[in-house]
This record gives C-alpha cells, structure tokens and sequence, in this order.
C-alpha cells in the first residue's frame, strides 16, 4: 500500500511536470506579448516591461525559473490583471469555485442516487420511463443553456433567487442548479445500470427468500454494493464540473476560478491561463488518485499492492 | 368463460413422412451480426425515432447550402424582427413582440414590405435566423462528425497497436494516455484553440485530440480479450501478416464498441463546439455555428427570447436524439446490458 502511493505519487508530480512544461512551450509559441499599445512605446519602454516581466531572458531560463517557480505555487505576474502575482488572483477566487463545485457535486450525486435508485426498483414503469427522460436532459442540455433559462426564469420572472453576484447563500442556488445537472443525469444513469445489475443478482433473491421487507433489502445490500462503482465516476464528474463552471461562473457572475479563466483567454494572460491549466490538472489528478486509494479501501476485491500502476 | 374447445376431426392430419422434421435444419432465418442489431434497434422505438429525427436533420442541414443560401446577407433595416410566418395568428409567429409591455407589430413599425417575412425572425444585423440556424446546424454536424472520424482513426489505431505489441510499448502508450486524461479537456482545447486561432479545422483538432484517449482504452481492452482467442492464434500460426489480421479478424470484433463509442462521441464533440464558441474561442463572426447563435442570442434573451430559444433548441434535440440513439445502440450490440 504504502510502495503503491509513493509510487502514484511519483507519477503524479511527474504528470504535473508534463504538463507544466507543455504549458509553458505552448505559451511561447502564442502569437503576441503583454503590451497592449506596443505600437506607441519607445523601445526603451519596451525593454523596461519586457525585463519586468522576465521576458529577457532566454527562453530555457525562463523555462527554469518557471518549473522552479510553479513548484513552490508561484505562476508569476499576470499580464492583465493590474499586474497581480497568478497565484493571489487565484486564491482570492478559489473560494467561491470550490463552493459551488462542491455543492454542484453534492445536490448532483445525492438527487442522482435517489432517482437512479427508484428507476431501478421500480423499472420499466412510469418512475423509470420519466427519470430515464430527465437524466437524458441532463446529460443533453448544454449548462449554458440552463444556466441562462435558470437564471431568466427562477431569477428574473419569480424573482425567486437573485440574478447574479456574490453574496449569501441565496446567491449560489441557481449557479449549483445549473452545475448539478451534468453530475445529476450521469450518477443518475450509473446507478440505475448498477442496481438493476444487482438486483437481480443472487443474494438479493435468498434476501427475498428470506422474507425482508423491500426497504430492507434495497437499503441493506443493494444499494450499498450499486453505490461502490460509483466511486470511479467521481473524477469525469470533477473534470464535468469544472467545463461547466466556465460559463456557469460567467453567467452568474461568480467570482471564481472559471469566470477569470474565461476572461483571461479572451485577453491573452497567457501567465493566468498556465496557473489556471496547472491548478485544474492538479486537482484532477489528485481526484483520480484519492479515487483509486477509496476504491481499494471499500472493494476489497480491488487489489492495489499488486496492480500493475 | 367455460367454453367447450370444438374441434372437427379434420383439424387433425397424420404427419406424412416426407415432412419428417429435419433435426439439422435451421429455421430461423440466419441473420448477421448487424441485421441482428438493426433489428433489436427497431424494436427500441424512442431510439428509432431519433434516428429518423437525426437523419431529417442531418439531410436539411447539408442542404442548407442550397436552401438557406445567404446566413450572412445583414439587412440593417430588418434588424430583430420577430419570427412571422404568413397565415399564422399565434402570438411568436405572426411578426409581432411586446415592446414596453404592449404588443405590436413589429414588421409595420419597420416598414417592412406585406411580401417580406422571416420563418424564425431576424439577428441584431437583419439576417435570417432560420438560414444562420441551418447553416449553423450544419457546422455543428460537420464538426461533430469530423472530430468524431479522427478520433476513431487515431483511438482505434492507438489501442490496437497498444495491445497487440503489449510489453514496453503498451506501457509508454498508456503513461501516454494518462497523461493526457490526468489534464481536464476543456483545458486542452482551450490551449489549442489559442494556439490555433479559431475556425471550423483547428476546432476539429482541439476537439480530436482528447477525445481519442477513451477510444483508445476501449479497443485496447477488447484486443486483449481478443488477441488470446483461438481463431486469432489460428491465423497467427498459418502466417498470416499482422495487419491482415487486424483488418480481417480484429477490426470486425471491435466493430460494437467502436459504433458505441462513436455515437457517444459525436455528441460529445457537438457540446464542446457549442462550448467553445459560446465563449468566444470558437467559430468566429460572421460564420454561425449553434454556439455563437446562442450566444449572440443570450445577449437579447430578456427582450427577443426566440433568437436564444431556437438555436438553444435546435442544439438540445440534436443532442438528445444522439444520446438515446447511443443508448438504444449499445443494447443493440450488447444485449446483455439491454434493460431486464
């Protein structure tokens, strides 16, 4: 156990490192700098910016300085941004993002395990035929389109919750809503192909046999063992919820991690966008790796010393 | 209920010899592996109807170069004009909109010619929606599609060639692989797409190059099961080239998961296009794609809903008739996941 995780630890940081590098090549092949009016400075003024910037420097240095930099959590100056450190303007908004991701991720996998569950017990009725309609719509809508639809109609015509902004926890109802659908539809469709797997399996039959009651048995064995694969979806959902934060965020005026994303791609802070890329995958990565140490813990079945990694 | 069974006796006739029943014969008709598929496919009704649903809007938009021929033609005095359809009387399609709480028509305060009418309204510059809307269908599907076929050339490649060579190269492939899933998409495209500059061919690229990964897996874990088959070894023995065999004893094996895969792919890529050019990374102005409709279309939702509401539309039925026809597919294929 302890050899597989310094093992997928090292993997880690070496995917990290992959990543970093790719990153920062790709950023110096993209056309364009930090000046905005390079037309009207005096070369001078130009060699003053670029040295602020580190931009000076051959390229492998800068490489360098950046790998060392990234690595204690420093993404340099932004471009844009009122020449902020990456890594302040990350943090002051990676509280909102996480907020909203986790509540997203909790309403989604929650509501998706009840639905999930009841199209499963109750399947081929009615409960199953409307569920299985509803999670095809949470998988089809694209989370722009609800977001909006939410916020005109919830927000606007029922003045039910407000429009946009940053505030209590009223603010953040329609901005989860909208990232819990993907989550929802997928844990949803999960578990049903699960339980309905199990269900039919042979210990639910001698559960029968033995006279316990439905409830019993749906809440006792299987819903225990459906929920266990589940487990492996929750990394796709993270990356799910991290695509639809993008413009939910933006939509809503979040103050998070997506909407300043967005902005930076559109203005080309090309420093913000590599903080944001390196944060993203961090936090995949350790979604997937926390999946798997989870998984072998509550399957035993998994074996994880011996697995080939 | 009770009702006596009559029977006359020349119901019954004694076998004659002739008709002796042939224990070899078949009498099921032999059906292939396919027409097995689109049989059970049939069966499953909301999938064949989105099939037929694809394939009508699939033959509208490619003939919507012909049809809907002028997407970009702006008409500044035609500026956001609400659907009218000649004859039709329901509020939403017969040119009028609720300006400041009152109804009128906005077509007369225009001066719009009686001869003139927009199916699905106008744009903020006067051009048709209902073209821009086909025409952008089309660029979705095109780009769905495209991406769609790289991936399944590269994925299907790269799994096969990972498990038939196993050993160091199966492992540096599939290091290669985690790498590249460890990294969210959308950020991949993204960074492609600033690399790339916008445009339908770059989005394709963006969109392809993460989506083979999962192919990948998935026809390399069903090599592996087929590779320690006999038939496969038979061929083996007898010398036969690898490729053949991969063509001839592979490939039509792999040919379900490969059809799943692909219809859950094309919508997939359908979203990430409407994704990226929703928040301007995309397709770029003037050429309309679902995704800069809507949200050029957003801007206005409060005021003229329908310039959202029909792209937003048009996208979720394409995406949702994908979707349950994947679904319907892979119990075609696989009937053992088929609901019980």
């Amino acid at each position: 156990m302890a050899r597989y995780l310094v093992r997928r630890i090292f993997y880690l940081a070496l995917t990290l490192f992959l990543i970093a590098s790719i990153t920062f090549f790709l950023m110096k092949l993209m056309p364009g700098t930090p000046l905005n009016n390079q037309a009207k400075l005096t070369p001078q003024q130009i060699k003053v910016i670029y040295e602020h910037y580190g931009l000076n420097k051959p390229v492998w240095q800068q490489y360098v300085s950046y790998i060392v930099d990234a690595a204690h959590g420093n993404f340099g100056l932004s471009f844009q941004f009122s020449d902020q450190p990456v890594s302040y303007l990350i943090s002051s908004r990676i509280g909102p993002s996480l907020q909203l991701g986790g509540q997203a991720m909790i309403v989604g996998v929650v509501v998706g395990i009840i639905v999930g569950s009841l199209s499963a017990i109750r399947k081929n009725t009615w409960v199953d035929g409307t569920s299985t309609f509803i999670s095809i719509l949470g998988i089809s809508i694209p989370s722009f389109v609800l977001a909006i639809l939410l916020q005109y109609y919830l927000g606007l015509k029922l003045q039910l919750f407000p429009i946009a902004d940053w505030g209590g926890f009223s603010y953040t109802v329609l901005p989860t809503l909208a990232l819990a659908a993907s989550p929802f539809a997928e844990t949803s469709r999960f578990v049903r192909t699960e339980m309905v797997d199990v269900l039919g399996s042979d210990y639910i039959e001698l559960a029968r046999a033995k006279g316990l009651s439905r409830i019993g048995i749906v809440w006792h064995h299987a819903l225990r063992n459906s929920l266990i694969p589940l487990v492996t979806v929750i990394g796709p959902l993270t990356a799910a919820i991290m695509t639809g934060s993008m413009v939910v965020e933006n939509i809503f005026s979040v103050p998070g991690i997506g909407e300043q994303f967005v902005k930076s791609i559109l203005v080309n802070d090309y420093p913000t966008i590599m903080g944001v890329t390196m944060l993203y995958s961090a936090l995949l990565c350790a979604m997937l790796l926390l999946t798997d140490l989870v998984y072998g813990i509550i399957d035993p079945r998994i074996r994880i010393a011996g697995k080939e990694g | 209920m009770e009702e006596k069974m009559k029977l006359a006796p020349d119901a019954f006739e004694p076998v004659s010899k002739k008709d002796e029943l042939d224990d070899e014969k078949i009498v099921a008709p032999s059906r292939t592996f396919i027409q097995d598929a689109w049989r059970r496919l049939r069966q499953n009704k909301a999938s064949y109807v989105c099939l037929w649903i694809l394939v009508v809007i699939g033959l509208i938009a490619f003939t919507s170069p012909i049809t809907a021929s002028h997407p970009n033609t702006s008409n500044p005095n035609y500026a956001n004009l609400p659907p009218k359809i000649p004859g039709v009387n329901i509020n939403g399609f017969n040119g009028t909109s609720v300006v400041a709480g009152k109804r009128v028509d906005a077509y007369k305060q225009n001066h719009v010619p009686s001869k003139v009418h927009y199916t699905l309204g106008t744009d903020y510059l006067g051009r048709s929606l209902a073209q821009r809307i086909l025409r952008g269908t089309l660029v979705s599907l095109l780009i769905g599609l495209f991406a769609t076929l790289i991936d399944l050339i590269v994925g299907v490649g790269y799994g096969v060639i990972s498990a038939w060579k196993g050993g160091i190269t199966d492992i540096i492939l599939q290091r290669i692989i985690e790498v590249i899933s460890s990294v969210p998409n959308i950020v991949i495209m993204v960074l492609l797409m600033l690399i790339l500059k916008g445009g339908m061919l770059p989005i394709i690229l963006a969109i392809a190059f993460n989506g083979w990964t999962t192919m990948a897996r998935l026809t390399r874990a069903q090599t592996l099961q087929l590779k320690s088959q006999e038939y496969v070894l038979a061929a083996r023995t007898l010398g036969e080239s690898t490729f053949k065999i991969a063509v001839k004893h592979l490939l039509p094996n792999l040919s379900s998961v490969i059809i799943i895969q692909t219809m859950f792919t094309i919508p997939s890529a359908i979203f990430f296009e409407a994704f990226l050019s929703y928040i301007g990374i995309g397709i770029q102005a003037p050429t309309a794609s679902l995704g800069t409709l809507i949200s050029d279309g957003q801007k206005n939702f409060q005021f003229l809903p329908y310039q959202m509401w029909y792209p937003a539309i048009m996208l979720s039925i394409i995406m949702i008739a994908f979707n349950i026809l994947a679904d319907g597919l892979r119990d075609a294929f696989d009937p053992r996941t088929a609901r019980r």
